[in-house]
């Protein structure tokens, strides 16, 4: 059923049903190599479940997820990640006991095993990586702070930089500016822009301001199906859209 | 040189506490106590080793046991059977319906060494069994709960139940295990008597050495990358887990270590004391376990050590003078450290020494990554520059 495409990711008629409540339901959707797509849709619309399904943390119940041409629901959750698929969970996931510089050291992707990791040196290329990334997410005057004592947006941030680390092929962002001010959603919103000049992006988001600083395709989820998918202007103009979600 | 010294011996603060701690167990302890309260010492730095193996599995990898004592007793009991066969050569067992086989054995009925006794007849096959079997075994526990994500609470309650299990075990089957007396009346090592007093402050000192030894391992795993995701696991676990690292390996590789450090401490408990029984392997002494290491502060290895020396020592002073009441003021300095300092004593200690003046040059600067990384993003510019 799978089949061989050029897209980068292809979710082909996935469903996944939770005692009979289908979250997410005969979904199929495509996202090409260095695309930044945009999933909005109201509360409950699936949106939260289709990043746990493509990361792994939910299992499906029938359908394919192919990425890079390779099957991704029957694989573990770090086998997910290491093939190139990195996830930002809505609430802030960072490491409030170490610094700044340990959180973005530790998710650097080598010494990945048990005696990889005993064995690990720092070597003057990771120093280099992430100190690159500190300086992207604009953190690089906080590299000794203990990551616990940022604020909102700048733990929104490191968690970022600490996909970033690894390099993801796929990166996808739960929410990223949820709770953030407004100057701190611009600078969100053109470190996204800067982020996807060589991978795809896929971001849920509510915030309407936000999706157009950076949306160039957007997909509207609407309980566990696709309603619309389009440019902003084309999606916001759809009346079904507009009744479902824009409307109010 | 500078490796050995950030990494087993944890800098300048580490190394200093480290060896504060040598001082006082390899010069000041035996020059000050007579050879009684010294091997009493002794017994209670093998208990150190299981703390020690907590400050791993519940300070950094947030994994509490409450059956570390499994460790310690099979580590124990591995190294009583093999000087309870040395005690049982034939002619020392003659009076026995069936001499050459341990005492309680023939108590019970049995007439043959059973199978499972055989190879400990040799010392290096006791010496692996010490370091393999409790890692074996702390390896299938491991890899069934990890991987099937049982943590917390759960985890806690599983391994005190199979303390109880093997308990009841060791207890119920009386002619293979010496039943609830234990495995008694251990006398040699190779021919070497372990009970006089030269070989007593010998094997105070093994094990005082060995203990140090331990706490330089820990350190450096501690130290390693791998010690930075235990602490990162214990906050965030599906972080780690969505950055592509698998989980359960971590947790069940601290599991093994902290396994064969208790078991460590089991089998020096053994040759020290002289005698193994199930009452070090049950509920109580794991737990007692725990509050060694609550008391010292889970997240020192060292601190965990002055902490069993500590409780152990009151419960040898109050248990003369109030045996009922000792329980319960255990008890509650338990509850007491958790709520109050949840660091422990050594939580106490880096909160309170640096303020004191003579103590401050003991000291690493205040935040000790500010140094290092500050260091590294200065060869970094210039490195930069060069370019």
């Amino acid at each position: 059923m799978t089949t061989t495409t050029d897209f980068l990711l292809a979710i082909e008629d996935l469903t996944v049903s939770f005692d009979g409540f289908k979250a997410v339901d005969s979904l199929t959707m495509y996202i090409d190599k260095n695309e930044l797509r945009v999933v909005i849709g109201p509360n409950g619309a699936g949106k939260t479940t289709l990043l746990d399904l493509i990361c792994g943390k939910t299992k499906s119940s029938s359908g394919s997820i192919s990425f890079k041409n390779k099957q991704m629901t029957k694989m573990a959750e770090h086998e997910i990640v290491r093939a190139g698929i990195g996830r930002k969970f809505q609430t802030p996931s960072i490491y409030e006991n170490l610094t700044v510089y340990q959180n973005l050291e530790v998710s650097y992707p080598e010494g990945r095993g048990v005696f990889g990791s005993l064995f690990f040196k720092t070597t003057d290329e990771v120093i280099k990586r992430v100190n690159e990334v500190a300086k992207e997410i604009q953190l690089e005057n906080f590299l000794d702070t203990e990551a616990a004592i940022l604020s909102h947006g700048q733990k929104q941030w490191l968690e970022i930089g600490m996909l970033l680390m690894q390099d993801p092929e796929l990166l996808m962002l739960d929410e990223p500016v949820a709770g953030m001010s407004a100057k701190e959603r611009d600078e969100t919103a053109e470190l996204l822009n800067r982020i996807c000049q060589n991978r795809s992006v896929i971001v849920i988001e509510h915030d309407m301001e936000f999706v157009k600083k950076i949306a160039r395709k957007v997909t509207v989820l609407h309980q566990g199906k696709i309603l619309a998918e389009g440019t902003m202007d084309n999606v916001q103009a759809d009346e079904k859209v507009i009744e479902v979600y824009l409307g109010h | 040189m500078n490796f050995v010294y950030e990494r087993f011996l944890g800098g300048k603060s580490g190394a200093i506490a480290l060896g504060i701690l040598a001082l006082l167990i390899l010069v000041v302890l035996p020059l000050a106590l007579d050879l009684f309260r010294l091997n009493l010492v002794g017994k209670y730095l093998t208990y150190a080793f299981a703390a020690v193996s907590l400050v791993l599995l519940w300070g950094y990898g947030g994994i509490l046991s409450l059956g570390q004592g499994i460790f310690f007793g099979l580590g124990g009991y591995a190294m009583a059977m093999f000087l309870k066969l040395e005690a049982s050569d034939p002619e020392s067992t003659s009076i026995q319906t069936t001499p050459g086989i341990p005492d309680f054995m023939d108590w019970n009925q049995l007439t043959e060494l059973p199978w499972f006794w055989v190879p400990f007849e040799s010392f290096t096959f006791t010496l692996l069994a010490i370091l393999l079997v409790p890692s074996i075994f702390a390896f299938i526990i491991g890899y069934s709960m990890f991987k099937r994500r049982v943590g917390g609470v759960y985890f806690a309650i599983i391994t005190q139940v199979i303390a109880v299990i093997l308990t009841v075990l060791i207890v119920g089957q009386q002619g293979f295990t010496g039943g609830i007396n234990g495995i008694t009346d251990l006398r040699t090592l190779n021919g070497w008597d372990i009970r006089d007093d030269s070989s007593k402050y010998i094997l105070y000192f093994i094990n005082a050495i060995l203990l140090l030894g331990v706490i330089m391992v820990s350190k450096f795993i501690l130290t390693s990358k791998l010690g930075q995701l235990l602490l990162a696991m214990k906050d965030k676990e599906d972080r780690v887990r969505f950055s592509g690292y698998d989980v359960s390996n971590f947790k069940i590789f601290v599991f093994c270590v902290s396994a064969v450090i208790a078991a460590i401490g089991g089998a020096m408990f053994t040759l020290q004391v002289g005698f193994m029984s199930p009452s070090f392997v049950g509920i109580v002494p794991s737990i007692e376990m725990v509050i060694f290491a609550a008391v010292g502060g889970r997240m020192s290895l060292v601190g965990v050590v002055y902490g069993t020396l500590l409780v152990n020592y009151g419960k040898t002073a109050f248990s003369e003078t109030f045996p009922e009441l000792w329980l319960f003021l255990m008890g509650g300095l338990f509850i007491a450290v958790v709520m109050f300092f949840p660091n422990g004593l050594a939580g106490i200690y880096n909160k309170y020494a640096p303020k004191v003046k003579f103590l401050k040059p003991l000291f690493d600067k205040p935040v000790q990554s500010e140094k290092k990384s500050a260091t590294k993003i200065e060869s970094e510019a210039t490195t930069e520059g060069a370019k």
